[in-house]
């Protein structure tokens, strides 16, 4: 195992201010992308409550649902929105990094693999799109 | 006409005398051409001969002059005095290490996860000499090439926030290290080094800054090794799920 960083007398250990993700441009964005996830999962655990309220019956599921237009809600819902855009254009545009896909010998180049991502979630959102708003 | 100067605040640190580091200033001639370096060398020869660094090579090969510059882990050698004009140009030990004296640091930690991921090509039963070399294609090749370039130059771990909070986590070069064994085609060492990796100090501690593959001077993309390498992992676990007696490799 490794020694504990403590270890050796006569060394200067350094250590990591609180506001270290202030420090660079990149830990920064990082940060951002985690605090998305918060919002997101917050939004889950909403619609989580909405399922639930469904097969409570059609007034509790009312009752949430009047609750969610109001104007905080609809504010909380469009911040996640955007929070969950940022973080899926993000993880996609990582992709390419992350998959590797080969094509017989040859390596597919990094970005037809990002843009081979981004294509399926706009069919997958479009579909849904169609399937929520024309056949409803 | 006087010469231009460009000034260099070098962190000082003297074992047994400083409780804690301090900053001291030095006004070097402003040479267009110089690198950080140079300018370190300079103080060394003309002003302060008891300046402590690491350098070797002076060409971005040898990998022991990584410092921070103005906050960012560069390699010294290769870092243009022009790039930071007018100055002045902070020039620190490397960030997450525990220093030593000055600008030197302890890559002990290091050593010690380096050893541990084996970097060598590892064999079941090697093969006797005269059956000839392991043969190779040049897309196997390339599947690790670029993981073979690193040179130890501990950049990657001075950007990590990651192993700045929790100095146990094996970090960039050494999964880098790890996964160029893992996918040449002669290795068949996986399963010795796949433990170290799934711990909960190999490579899910990593959260995906990506810094370190930001900073790499040679282009290696640990972060990319390590991504890839959870994915391994992850379909390792999923196959032991589905098929308790027998996995992959
Ligand atoms: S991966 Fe890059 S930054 Fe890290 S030690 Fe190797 S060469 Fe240096
Ligand atoms: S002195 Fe060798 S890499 Fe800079």
């Amino acid at each position: 195992m490794t020694v504990p960083q403590s270890a050796r007398p006569g060394l200067y250990y350094p250590k990591m201010p609180l506001g270290w993700w202030l420090r660079r441009p990149n830990y920064i964005r990082f940060m951002i992308r985690e605090v998305t996830s918060v919002f997101i999962a917050i939004f889950l655990v909403v619609l989580l409550i909405e399922v639930h309220m469904v097969a409570q019956g059609p007034e509790a599921y009312a009752a949430v649902v009047a609750k969610l237009r109001s104007p905080g809600w609809i504010v909380f819902n469009v911040v996640a929105l955007a929070f969950a855009l940022y973080h899926t254009v993000t993880w996609f545009k990582l992709t390419g990094v992350v998959q590797v896909v080969h094509l017989g010998e040859r390596r597919v180049p990094p970005g037809l693999v990002v843009a081979g991502a981004f294509v399926a979630w706009g069919v997958v959102s479009l579909f849904i799109l169609y399937w929520l708003l024309v056949r409803s | 006409m006087r010469e231009e100067t460009i000034t260099l605040e070098v962190t000082r640190y003297r074992p047994g005398h400083d409780s804690e580091p301090r900053t001291e200033s030095f006004a070097v001639p402003y040479q267009k051409d110089w690198v950080v370096l140079d300018a370190l060398n300079h103080i060394k020869d003309q002003l302060d001969g008891t300046l402590t660094y690491r350098w070797s090579c002076r060409m971005g090969v040898c990998g022991s002059c990584g410092m921070m510059v103005n906050g960012v882990p560069k390699l010294t050698c290769s870092a243009f005095l022009r790039d930071y004009y007018p100055g002045p140009i902070r020039v620190e030990p490397l960030a997450n290490f525990p220093v030593i004296r000055d600008l030197v640091v302890s890559l002990d930690d290091f050593m010690e996860k380096l050893r541990r991921v084996k970097p060598w090509l590892i064999r079941a039963v090697e093969k006797p000499v005269s059956e000839g070399e392991y043969r190779q294609t040049p897309a196997q090749l390339e599947d690790y090439k670029q993981f073979s370039m690193c040179i130890n130059c501990m950049l990657c771990y001075a950007a990590c926030p990651v192993y700045g909070l929790a100095p146990a986590f094996v970090g960039p070069a050494a999964i880098a290290l790890a996964y160029r064994y893992n996918m040449d085609s002669r290795d068949e060492g996986y399963k010795l080094r796949e433990p170290i990796l799934s711990e909960s100090v190999g490579v899910w501690e990593c959260t995906f800054v990506g810094e370190c593959s930001v900073v790499c001077p040679k282009g290696v993309d640990p972060a990319a090794a390590i991504q890839r390498s959870k994915v391994a992992g992850a379909k390792d676990w999923a196959m032991a799920m589905l098929m308790p007696w027998g996995g992959r490799r």
